[in-house]
């Protein structure tokens, strides 16, 4: 999906390569998507006949009911493949993996993979379109998308307008930390470019052990390892999951300093303005990175995060296989209406 | 996205060369004034009566039809809007992209709709228009107003009210706002 989708672009594997046009063009169109949530029946025939295959090889539950749910209700047929349980084990290759599934005729993969770089290898193996749902700490480009849609969102309502009539400008300058363990976070990768390719101001707030070894290149304004001076100057306050199962408590002392240092207590919340949101893109460590009476207050957007992420892999799905495939010159004029 | 969005779009769409005034402001609102007494008369008031434009010409077209309904009969219309990229039958074939958001007023089960568009050409966007509204409930029935009927229709669909029927040739492009509507060609850009 680099540049607009009429050009053929056929993937998409990382905020970056979608640029702040793309990004706009994929929230826009999530526009009509979380119309078509509302109705009666949340379903359109667009993408009726495409097969779209969910191929993870790392579980994930909620971001692969996330992505089928989206595929069908654009009337897809879906298939999932958990590479955790089948033929990994047996020692199959990713590569005869995704060729055996594309054999039987796919138009899109959904690729969640352990490891940095396996839906960019995936891309130039197969004719399908690619879209990456997350791989090992690279990028995870559709949470970052489904971030900065709910942001517009939330954004639009509070100036009593329709989201839809809110262009990007609502990002311009708006004050965004991060916080937590942005080491190992394609999340927060993600949400980095994303947010700031619309103008955001990024913050970095995370203990030293749980920041990348090297910033250069990072479109971040500053790091600040002092959560407190932090909140009081930000519009939104983005909290990232300890990533407990992937042995992150080796990089702390203990998680009761993480939470003592880092994470969003009731009396930090009392520290963010008055219409600052806070994000999680779940699933939460209630009492680890957020408190449990912070995550239910108003201000916490996380479930209406994942109500948009349906709308926006909609978008998403719907930009790849239906809008702009096949498009021909020659065939604008005398035909259809 | 409807014909004469995808001819006029850049990058592929060429630009519209305007040639011909077909009917000027005042002939198209005359023209929005009789259908709107054509739907009274025909349908004996306007019990459940929802307009619906399709996006995006026939949106301000409803709009105003909607003011005059009032005008005549003293109650308000109800006045939606439909985008129907995601229902049309050429997607993959050529680019098709959502112009706007959708907004329907309320459950449309049981009410009269009269869809509302300012071109009717091969039919193709009255037929996805058809299948979204089932989405909605189901109407009582579904009557269908343009400005223009243009002809080279590809499905079995006509129109219930039309401002003006006008004989074109395929390649031509007809283009309709509450200014007028012009005969013209679109030429590579």
């Amino acid at each position: 999906m680099s540049g607009a989708p009429a050009d053929g672009g056929r993937h998409l594997l990382s905020v970056s390569d979608l640029g702040s046009e793309g990004i706009e063009e994929v929230l826009r169109v999530a526009d009509a998507f979380v119309e078509v949530a509302r109705r009666p029946i949340p379903k359109v025939p667009a993408l009726r006949g495409r097969t779209v295959v969910t191929l993870f090889a790392e579980e994930s539950t909620r971001t692969r009911l996330s992505f089928e749910t989206a595929a069908r209700r654009l009337s897809a047929d879906v298939m999932s493949f958990s590479m955790a349980g089948s033929s990994a084990k047996k020692g199959e290759s990713l590569r005869d993996t995704v060729e055996t599934v594309t054999a039987m005729g796919v138009d899109a993969l959904v690729v969640r993979h352990p490891c940095a770089g396996a839906a960019h290898q995936v891309a130039r193996w197969v004719d399908a379109a690619v879209v990456n749902a997350g791989d090992g700490w690279h990028e995870h480009p559709t949470q970052a998308l489904l971030d900065c849609y709910t942001i517009r969102q939330v954004l639009a309502e509070r100036a009593g307008r329709d989201p839809a009539s809110v262009g990007m400008e609502c990002f311009d300058g708006l004050r965004v930390a991060i916080v937590g363990d942005i080491r190992h976070s394609r999340v927060a990768r993600s949400g980095i470019w994303a947010l700031a390719a619309l103008g955001a101001r990024v913050t970095l707030v995370a203990p030293g052990s749980l920041l990348p070894t090297s910033l250069q290149g990072w479109p971040v304004e500053r790091t600040a390892s002092d959560l407190d001076t932090v909140l009081p100057e930000v519009d939104v306050c983005y909290l990232l999951r300890l990533q407990l199962e992937r042995g992150v408590g080796a990089h702390l002392p203990s998680l009761r300093e993480y939470t003592a240092g880092y994470g969003l207590t009731a009396r930090r919340a009392g520290l963010l303005a008055e219409d600052a949101l806070v994000m999680h893109p779940g699933p939460m460590n209630r009492g680890v990175e957020i408190a449990d009476e912070v995550a239910d207050l108003p201000r916490s957007v996380v479930l209406r995060q994942v109500a948009n992420g349906v709308a926006v892999r909609m978008a998403v799905l719907f930009l790849l296989l239906g809008a702009g495939v096949g498009a021909d010159v020659g065939a604008l004029v005398g035909e259809g209406e | 996205m409807a014909e004469r969005e995808r001819r006029l779009t850049p990058p592929r769409g060429g630009v519209f060369v305007p040639r011909v005034q077909v009917l000027s402001a005042e002939d198209v609102q005359r023209a929005l004034v009789r259908i709107a007494h054509e739907i009274v008369e025909r349908n004996r008031g306007l019990e459940d009566l929802v307009l619906i434009g399709l996006q995006t010409g026939g949106v301000p077209l409803a709009q105003r039809m909607g003011r005059s309904l009032e005008e005549i009969e003293g109650t308000t219309v109800p006045v939606g809007m439909l985008d129907v990229a995601f229902y049309r039958d050429d997607i993959g074939i050529r680019p098709v992209l959502p112009e706007a958001v959708t907004d329907i007023p309320g459950d449309l089960a049981g009410a009269l709709v009269v869809l509302v568009d300012d071109v009717l050409f091969t039919g193709r966007t009255v037929r996805a228009a058809l299948n979204a509204l089932a989405d909605y409930g189901r109407a009582r029935a579904v009557q269908l107003a343009v400005m223009v009927d243009r002809g080279h229709r590809e499905l079995p669909i006509r129109p219930d009210y039309v401002g003006k029927n006008m004989p074109t040739r395929i390649d031509e492009q007809v283009d309709v706002s509450l200014d007028g509507v012009v005969l013209g060609d679109v030429v590579p850009r």
